[in-house]
């Protein structure tokens, strides 16, 4: 069912100073499929994530053993080229964090920073990218304005769109629809639904239901540890661990 | 009796919440009536003796004893002081407080020692940096002038305006450098395309920080830039400044010439407040793509 894998996590074990909080843990993330981290608040799915493109190095006291492998490089290896590798993972956050500045600016940042400066390429690789997360319909005649006046819906929408601007493989997403109101939740759902086609998408979540609505894989987690993994069929619908039962029937919260 | 209880800690919160009121109200009073009597007193004394030729002339001959001339020497000198100064200063602090915050922002130690010892230059008296420079100046053979008066303030300047900087950038939401970190930003792209752009307005209020202190500082330029009648035309000669102009003519026992202090006073408030003001309309051009 599950085809070729992108991402290859071995034995990854974090420690934040004294606290252990990631327990070995070993798991394949396959590729053009949307892979759900599912689990209860503080059991390390957003480590989890942050340790793939290595945001985690950003953090005091992190300590990482183990392997990611990304493509045959080991992620965690510290003399790769983390900048590189950071490009190939779009990240969407809890809250979207547009950059200051325009609308424009958010998308052609990622690209300038590559080299790429010809304003007829930017301008089209504009109205590409907020095309493709259904934006461009409303912000065609703003593009000069600060993203910051957008709406959090939208803003959380350019985020994506900037993600996707320096043509990643893989989209991280930190419970992207935390922040949003039903509406703009639905619709980066719908987005994320559209975009698994070309993309590797890892999204952490703690909403079933939402896990439930898009979820191909999932990786269930508990305390540090994954419980249990499987495609979404076999984790929803017979699950083996008695801690994964619990939450998926709901008893556990 | 419990209900008398209640009565009297309702009474207590009232009256606690009576006393600070009126606490709060008589130390907001205290601030602005002493702001407002600096700033007319000043106006009272110095406007009458401001003219046009205050601002447009040097010193005459005579001109501390009442007669003519203005302190156009001076206005000149503070602006290429506290203008060089500022710039040094910025060129050392930006690149520091950027280091502090986006490069070293994992060692925590590190990042608070060097906040400690920049705490510790800024309590320092400013007497004691101009006596610093003036020893080093003697060290090394120069003569008061505008250079050795711009690095002293320059060093003097430095603490406040790092630290200032720090204060401005510990703002920035974690959220945003992990943005600009995951679209495979280097850590100088982070710092100059995006945590600039977003602290530009706490920046540059920092920048004005550090310019009010070093136009308005005469201890740390008394030994090292000296004072004199002319405007200077290079780095080696020695210069006048505002707060000095204002020492020198207040220290006469001619009225007319006190007055003139006070005008100088006048001179220096305006100038502090015009480049107050421009800068801020500046940085209001970049505070709409502020992220929150």
């Amino acid at each position: 069912m599950i085809n070729g894998s992108i991402i290859n996590i071995e034995g990854l074990n974090l420690h934040i100073g004294n606290k252990h909080i990631l327990k070995d843990i070993n798991v394949k993330i396959p590729e053009k499929k949307l892979t759900v981290i599912l689990g209860p608040s503080g059991c390390g799915k957003t480590t989890l994530l942050k340790s793939l493109n290595r945001l985690t190095d950003l953090y005091p006291e992190v300590k990482t053993q183990g392997k990611i492998f990304n493509g045959g490089i080991d992620i965690l290896n510290p003399k790769i080229e983390i900048t590189e590798l950071r490009k190939k993972m779009g990240l969407l956050a809890q809250s979207p964090y547009p950059l200051p500045m325009s609308i424009y600016d958010n998308i052609t940042y990622g690209l300038r920073i590559s080299g790429r400066r010809k304003k007829r390429y930017l301008s089209k690789r504009v109205e590409y990218y907020l095309r493709q997360v259904s934006l461009w319909e409303e912000v065609k005649d703003r593009l000069k304005d600060p993203a910051s006046a957008l709406s959090i819906g939208q803003q959380q929408r350019l985020c994506l769109a900037r993600g996707l601007s320096v043509d990643p493989d893989i989209i991280l997403a930190d419970e992207p629809t935390s922040a949003l109101d039903p509406v703009s939740s639905r619709e980066i759902e719908e987005l994320f639904l559209k975009l698994k086609q070309r993309y590797t998408i890892v999204m952490v979540t703690h909403i079933l239901r939402q896990a439930r609505r898009v979820a191909d894989y999932v990786i269930f987690m508990y305390l540090g540890e994954i419980v249990e993994h499987g495609t979404a069929e076999q984790i929803f619908e017979n699950p083996q661990n008695q801690i994964t039962k619990a939450y998926i029937k709901g008893t556990y919260s | 009796m419990k209900r008398k209880f209640n009565l009297n800690r309702k009474f207590f919160k009232k009256l606690e919440e009576l006393i600070f009121r009126v606490l709060m109200i008589i130390s907001t009073t205290i601030i602005i009536v002493a702001l407002l009597a600096i700033i007319i007193s000043i106006l009272i004394k110095g406007v009458p003796s401001l003219s046009w030729e205050m601002i447009t002339q040097t010193p005459k001959g005579g001109y501390y004893f009442g007669k003519e001339g203005g302190i156009l020497n001076a206005i000149i000198g503070s602006l290429y002081l506290s203008g060089g100064a500022t710039f040094l200063a910025l060129v050392v602090s930006l690149p520091l407080a950027l280091y502090m915050n986006i490069h070293k922002m994992k060692e925590k130690l590190v990042v608070n020692i060097i906040r400690l010892f920049l705490d510790i230059l800024w309590g320092i008296p400013s007497i004691v940096y101009g006596a610093f420079g003036f020893a080093l100046m003697v060290f090394l053979g120069l003569r008061t002038s505008l250079l050795a008066g711009i690095l002293t303030v320059t060093l003097f300047i430095i603490p406040i305006m790092v630290r200032s900087m720090d204060e401005v950038l510990k703002t920035v939401p974690r959220g945003l450098i992990e943005a600009s970190f995951s679209l495979g930003s280097t850590r100088s792209e982070t710092s100059f395309r995006v945590i600039l752009r977003q602290c530009i307005p706490g920046l540059i209020t920092a920048i004005l920080l550090a310019f009010g202190r070093a136009i308005g500082d005469a201890a740390a330029v008394l030994f090292t830039a000296g004072y004199t009648d002319y405007i200077p035309t290079s780095l080696s000669q020695p210069t006048a400044t505002l707060p000095l102009s204002v020492f020198f003519q207040l220290g006469s026992p001619i009225p007319e010439v006190q007055n003139r202090a006070y005008a100088s006073a006048v001179v220096l408030t305006v100038i502090v407040l015009i480049i107050s003001i421009s800068s801020r309309a500046f940085s209001m051009k970049y505070q709409k793509n502020r992220i929150k």
